[in-house]
């Protein structure tokens, strides 16, 4: 659910991973070696759940599924999320994976396609696929659905409510004009308007990728992403509106060097301390508020949450949403009973605990009703009104598009690369490919 | 170091006689047949005692050569075979690309500045940590009340957890942080700076903080130096009228050299590999200001699975490392061996 890079770079980790990946493989036996639809199975489910309620509701989930289907045996691994991802990095390039495991889409997917390791579920699973609509759109190529969403968020401004109140704010903007006056208006109440962890680059691209959302069409976006072609006059735009905006200096001080959620002096521990107005981010924000408040209640009754406002002569859509999500997938050789668990995972059933517990903003409409926090209701309202959803450009694009297209984009922001910059860097990073 | 040896030889003589004299039996002493001769009658011992010796040395360093070859070795040789290929990772690495990737780093702006940043790193950390160093050794090698103290705070920065160590810098340095908000108290608040957020001015922190954590090393290291400078010789200069500062200048420094100059050599090999203090104050921003050949490596691989690429990096690095280090040994070290024999000699021929 956090979108934190930061800990997979850490070398050290990686390589500690691979040790702990290449033992837990021994000591797994033959977990996915086992196939066949009778007998004896076993799936090994990595999740990031790590922690209180949603461990257990997962560790329930398996148990239930157990029950209901003699003779399969899961294993469930929760880890701390980026320990996953350290670990799952690992095993992708072994390629021993475990059965279920998480997905993010885009050209991350793609390239686990590529390598033959997800297994093509677009026949197996097709009644939830149908039921789940377009939120698997992330994570289908080539027309072929390979794992399902469960849980899908958009990022918008998150704010405090007591900030605003005080500063005289009464309504939120709904357009760049009034973003701006906010943030003067912010300023004039002596209160630094917007806290962006730039030192981890992407929150930072998040602006760049809605103002790329406003300019282009979602035609031209989404042929963006096979063709790689960036020559359209809107992704010039996006980085000339995002020159503009950074220009009125709405960010907290020092923002170049800000990490995104780690600590009090994070992006995120700034809002949720009452150091700034507001930070554009995903639906994880309140989750990340609450680990960084010693009171563990983040903002609390303070939270309130905005979509990203319009932006004026833009060809796109100005309620389309930029998110993404956490999709099960299975491996490409793991044994058919695991396409059934998945199913089960987007069951209404799972789906509604899954919601009751806030472990995520549920995929399935049918859960939608018992997301109980009301900014993330809020923010769910406008998820499931929007005509599209963009999937994060980073992730869509790629680990190497999406970090060329980050590094030119923390560039504008440091007033040191131009909006040419960022097309010229996914250009030729695209070149590349 | 052969004449460290010799004590030790000469100590295991007499049982290396014995287990040779067993091995003899066993039919070995016939392999050794031309060493033994008239020019010398103890020939045969010896070359028994070499040959025990020889397993001695085996047994000890085949571990040590086993995980070197396993943990350096073979590493460094896949990092070489990786780098000819466009490789993600994943899957099986059949993109053979040639030397392409060398010319994209070679050609790359951001690499240009990652090897500008560290040339720079090795140039100024030599020329501001070895004047404080030596300076700091030189008083530290007086006698004073509380000069232990003195010594073992002046190591602690470079014995504290490099990560430990940059996570409080990171902290100290906070815009409105700890350090800011000391200077504003000591009435020195115009110097305060967004210091680790201003591409103009990161640089410039990082290597203040590098410069702290790593003076304890050059400190120590010259002083451990100064212990070999004999003290008859500062006698003889005061006797001659020389003032502290003379003997300091003429005789306590130019003796200083073989310890100055490995430790440069230190000094050297670790800025061009710095990564951690880096990665934790700036992970190489804000726009590229740090950026080091190893984080632009790291960030090239491991954040964008470009691991054949990486690799590429990862040699240039290992090549330039390599070189410089060589040349330095062939070009500044050469003489060091000798110039210890003459600070022996002399000490003996007093």
């Amino acid at each position: 659910m956090k979108r934190t890079t930061a800990l997979r770079a850490v070398a050290l980790g990686a390589g500690l991973a691979m040790l702990v990946t290449a033992c837990s493989g021994g000591a797994g036996g033959g977990g996915d070696a086992t196939g066949g639809s009778d007998g004896d199975v076993t799936l090994q489910w990595w999740h990031n759940s790590n922690t209180g309620a949603g461990k257990d509701y997962y560790d329930q989930v398996a148990d239930q599924f157990e029950q209901d289907h003699p003779g399969v045996t899961i294993e469930v691994s929760a880890l701390q999320h980026e320990d996953m991802l350290t670990k799952l990095d690992a095993a992708f390039q072994t390629g021993d994976t475990p059965d279920v495991f998480m997905e993010r889409g885009g050209g991350e997917l793609a390239t686990h396609v590529e390598a033959g390791l997800v297994k093509d579920i677009t026949e197996s699973a097709a009644d939830t696929i149908a039921n789940l609509g377009g939120s698997v759109n992330g994570w289908t190529q080539d027309d072929k659905v390979y794992a399902l969403p469960f849980s899908l968020g958009v990022v918008g401004f998150w704010y405090n409510k007591a900030i605003f109140e005080q500063a005289g704010v009464t309504e939120t903007p709904t357009t760049m004009d009034e973003l701006n006056a906010l943030v003067e208006q912010l300023k004039g109440a002596g209160v630094e308007p917007i806290s962006v962890g730039a030192g981890d680059k992407w929150p930072a691209a998040h602006y760049w990728y809605y103002f790329a959302m406003r300019q282009c069409s979602q035609d031209v976006l989404a042929d963006a992403v096979t063709s790689l072609d960036f020559s359209d006059p809107c992704f010039l735009k996006a980085g000339e509106d995002l020159e503009a905006f950074v220009a009125t200096n709405p960010f907290n001080t020092g923002f170049l060097a800000t990490p995104a959620q780690s600590g009090p002096t994070s992006a995120s521990g700034l809002l949720a301390t009452g150091k700034v107005a507001m930070e554009l981010a995903g639906h994880w924000e309140p989750g990340v508020m609450q680990g960084l408040t010693e009171d563990e209640q983040g903002l609390g009754e303070n939270t309130g949450w905005f979509p990203f406002p319009a932006v004026d002569g833009g060809q796109g859509e100005p309620t389309a949403q930029l998110g993404g999500g956490d999709a099960w997938a299975c491996a490409q050789d793991a044994p058919d009973v695991c396409v059934d668990f998945i199913e089960y995972l987007l069951s209404d059933e799972v789906q509604k605990g899954f919601a009751e517990l806030d472990m995520g903003l549920p995929t399935n409409r049918s859960a939608s009703a018992f997301v109980a926090d009301p900014a993330l209701a809020g923010l769910l309202a406008v998820r499931n009104d929007a005509p599209y959803i963009q999937l994060y450009l980073d992730t869509a694009f790629g680990e190497n598009i999406g970090g060329a297209m980050n590094d030119a984009i923390v560039n504008i922001f440091a007033g040191q690369g131009s909006a040419q910059d960022v097309v010229d860097a996914m250009t030729a990073a695209a070149a590349n490919e | 170091m052969a004449s460290d040896l010799t004590p030790r030889t000469q100590g295991t003589g007499p049982r290396g006689a014995a287990a040779g004299a067993r091995t003899a039996a066993a039919g070995q002493a016939s392999a050794w047949p031309a060493a033994a001769g008239p020019r010398d009658p103890d020939a045969r011992p010896r070359s028994r005692r070499q040959w025990r010796q020889r397993l001695e040395i085996a047994f000890f360093v085949t571990p040590a050569l086993v995980l070197f070859a396993v943990f350096v070795v073979v590493p460094i040789v896949q990092a070489g075979r990786y780098s000819l290929f466009k490789w993600n990772g994943l899957g099986p690495m059949d993109d053979f690309v040639g030397f392409q990737n060398y010319a994209n780093a070679l050609g790359d702006a951001i690499f240009q500045r990652a090897v500008t940043n560290n040339l720079l790193i090795v140039v100024l950390s030599i020329a501001i940590q070895l004047p404080i160093g030596l300076g700091i050794a030189l008083l530290l090698n007086r006698n004073f009340a509380g000069r232990t103290a003195m010594r073992v705070i002046v190591f602690v920065p470079y014995v504290i957890a490099e990560v430990v160590a940059g996570v409080v810098w990171f902290l100290l340095l906070q815009p409105n942080g700890p350090l800011d908000a000391f200077l504003d108290t000591i009435g020195l608040g115009f110097l305060t700076q967004v210091w680790l957020g201003d591409p103009e001015f990161a640089f410039w922190t990082v290597m203040g903080v590098l410069t702290w954590k790593y003076v304890g090393l050059a400190i120590v290291l010259l002083l451990a130096g100064l212990q070999g400078v004999p003290e008859e010789l500062n006698e003889a200069a005061q006797i001659d009228g020389a003032s502290w500062w003379q003997t300091q200048r003429k005789i306590t420094i130019p003796l200083l050299g073989p310890t100055i100059r490995t430790w440069i050599f230190l000094s050297m090999i670790g800025s061009l590999q710095l990564f951690d203090m880096v990665w934790i104050l700036t992970k190489g921003g804000p726009a590229n200001a740090t950026v080091t050949m190893a984080t632009y490596l790291i960030n090239q691989g491991t954040e964008r699975s470009q691991y054949g690429y990486a690799s590429a990096v990862a040699v240039i690095l290992f090549a330039i490392s390599f070189i410089l280090a060589i040349l330095y040994q062939t070009f500044v070290q050469r003489g060091d061996a000798s110039d210890t024999k003459i600070v022996r000699r002399r000490k003996v021929s007093r």
